[in-house]
């Protein structure tokens, strides 16, 4: 453990904290957007993207944020005014309390949950009421449309991603993402323990769930009907402009960033190393740097799984609703069930 | 079932636009960087109308034909020397005014095709836009500048003859 040469105080501890939490969230947030919404997409397309802003227009991000706080924040007219402007705030935090569970090094976490999977999971799902509430209260038929919309495919794409976690926890026997990291990086698969665990091998079925359901979860193409632009406008974000359709969009990032840090976490053995490699038998061994290289890798891995969830996104069109459901009630779902059952009595054979 | 995705393709899916991707970063992208590059439209685009003011005759044709009413003609009648000594004063239309109106106009080409004096041109010239709307009324001085952007007339066909 960490021994600081001075005592913080409650208040300190609790302001860093929140530090952390912004930069946990943010930093992702605005690396994805730079380096695959603006890059990635745009090389994808045979263009270079923004390139006046700062050097290759690394800066653009920034005109695009003093360009979005500089417009008029509307509201219609017949809207619920209160609950209108809420709608992105509820969005946004349901981002920052799902970041509280993810353990970024051996003691560079915010929280320690003993249940950080169930709890990740129920905050996770609470964006589904920003998004409703965004829906209804713009009173507008497509916001409505879209908002519905939203609702039937997160819940509908919710139980594949709860299931798909449901093999990882089985595995590790803990619901604690920390236990979990620990689990894939002491573990062995038959005997070799060379590269440990990591949940990505022996949990290759739940790893794709995972990544589908979130695909799913964050409204990215091919996922996108709830925001489908060419049929409901931008769906619930529609009667959006300004600073707070800027919430929306950070979230929608953020919210990838750190889905992708969870599915890191899960399946590709989280901030840590293979604890062989420098002799460490359980967590109380591992060293101090692992607190300052935790976070780079886990940055890293995000990055990787963030490039194929964009990619995805960037290649394939539009699901109909109807495929959609049909997808995830019909495929995703058994799929996901019988991973779990064969997972548990793996788990019980061996 | 037809509507079930194919998994190969799904893979080609990805495949093509990382391939792109990878052609953009080794080779360059299609597109220029607009303002400090410029592409060079094609010889015959529609960019701008030109005036060879020295051929109009004011005879109207074009400003008749205008779909949009966007070309403005005044002139007068003036007599002009004759053509050989002794003979009467011609009596000629000088062209007091030739105005285009490019807010108006919708780059049909009818006034090109219908000037029976080739005093009309079409320049591949793109770069005129204006803050301000009013300013894109163009008067003939400004016309006969783009003459010398009107690239030179293709070679006629074998066999055409030349008038």
């Amino acid at each position: 453990m960490i021994q600081f040469a001075v005592e913080i105080p409650y208040w300190g501890q609790s302001l860093l904290r929140v530090l952390g939490g912004l930069v946990a969230v943010l930093l992702p947030a605005g690396t994805i957007v730079y380096l695959f919404l603006f890059k990635m997409m745009s090389f994808m397309q045979s263009r270079l993207g923004p390139m006046e802003a700062g050097p290759y227009g690394s800066l653009q991000l920034v005109a695009e944020v003093g360009k979005w706080m500089q417009k008029e924040d509307l509201a219609p007219d017949r809207a619920d005014k209160s609950i209108f402007k809420m709608a992105p705030l509820v969005v946004l935090t349901s981002t920052f309390l799902l970041v509280v569970v993810v353990p970024f090094g051996p003691d560079a976490y915010f929280t320690n949950f003993s249940i950080g999977v169930f709890y990740g999971l129920a905050v996770a799902s609470i964006s589904v009421l920003g998004i409703l509430i965004a829906g209804w209260a713009s009173a507008n038929k497509y916001s409505l449309l879209g908002g519905l919309r939203a609702a039937g495919q997160l819940i509908a794409y919710e139980l594949p991603m709860v299931l798909a976690t449901l093999g990882v926890v089985i595995q590790a026997g803990s619901m604690n993402l920390q236990d979990i990291v620990v689990a894939q990086n002491t573990g062995e698969i038959f005997g070799f323990g060379g590269l440990g665990n990591p949940f990505i091998l022996t949990q290759f079925v739940g790893f794709l769930i995972f990544m589908i359901a979130v695909q799913a979860e964050l409204t990215q193409p091919p996922f996108d009907m709830p925001i489908a632009e060419s049929e409901l406008v931008s769906g619930y974000m529609t009667e959006y402009s300004g600073f707070r359709f800027l919430i929306f969009f950070i979230a929608e990032f953020a919210t990838a960033g750190v889905f992708a840090f969870i599915a890191a976490v899960l399946f590709l053995g989280g901030w840590g190393v293979p604890f062989d490699w420098f002799s460490w038998n359980s967590i109380d061994d591992v060293d101090d740097w692992m607190n300052v290289a935790g976070p780079l890798i886990m940055f890293t891995k995000m990055l990787v799984l963030t490039f194929i969830i964009m990619w995805v996104r960037f290649s394939f069109p539009r699901f109909r609703e109807d495929q959609l459901q049909t997808f995830a009630w019909k495929v995703l779902i058994p799929l996901a069930l019988a991973n779990t059952a064969v997972t548990a009595i793996l788990k019980v054979t061996f | 079932m037809p509507d079930t995705p194919k998994v190969p393709g799904l893979f080609k899916g990805l495949g093509i636009t990382l391939g792109i991707l990878k052609d953009t970063v080794v080779d360059g992208a299609q597109t220029v960087q607009y303002p400090h590059e410029k592409e060079a439209p094609p010889v015959r685009a529609r960019g701008v109308i030109a005036l060879h003011e020295g051929n109009c005759t004011a005879c109207m044709l074009c400003a008749r034909s205008c779909p949009d009413w966007c070309i403005y003609i005044e002139g007068h009648k003036q007599l002009a020397p004759p053509r050989r000594a002794g003979g009467k004063p011609r009596q000629v239309n000088h062209l007091d005014r030739f105005d285009i109106d490019y807010a108006l106009c919708m780059y049909c080409g009818i006034c090109v095709e219908v000037c029976p004096f080739d005093a009309l041109f079409w320049s591949p010239e793109y770069e005129y836009s204006e803050p301000k709307i009013a300013d894109l009324l163009h008067d003939k001085e400004k016309l006969g500048e783009w003459m010398e952007t009107v690239p030179e007339a293709p070679d006629l066909e074998a066999g055409a003859q030349k008038k």
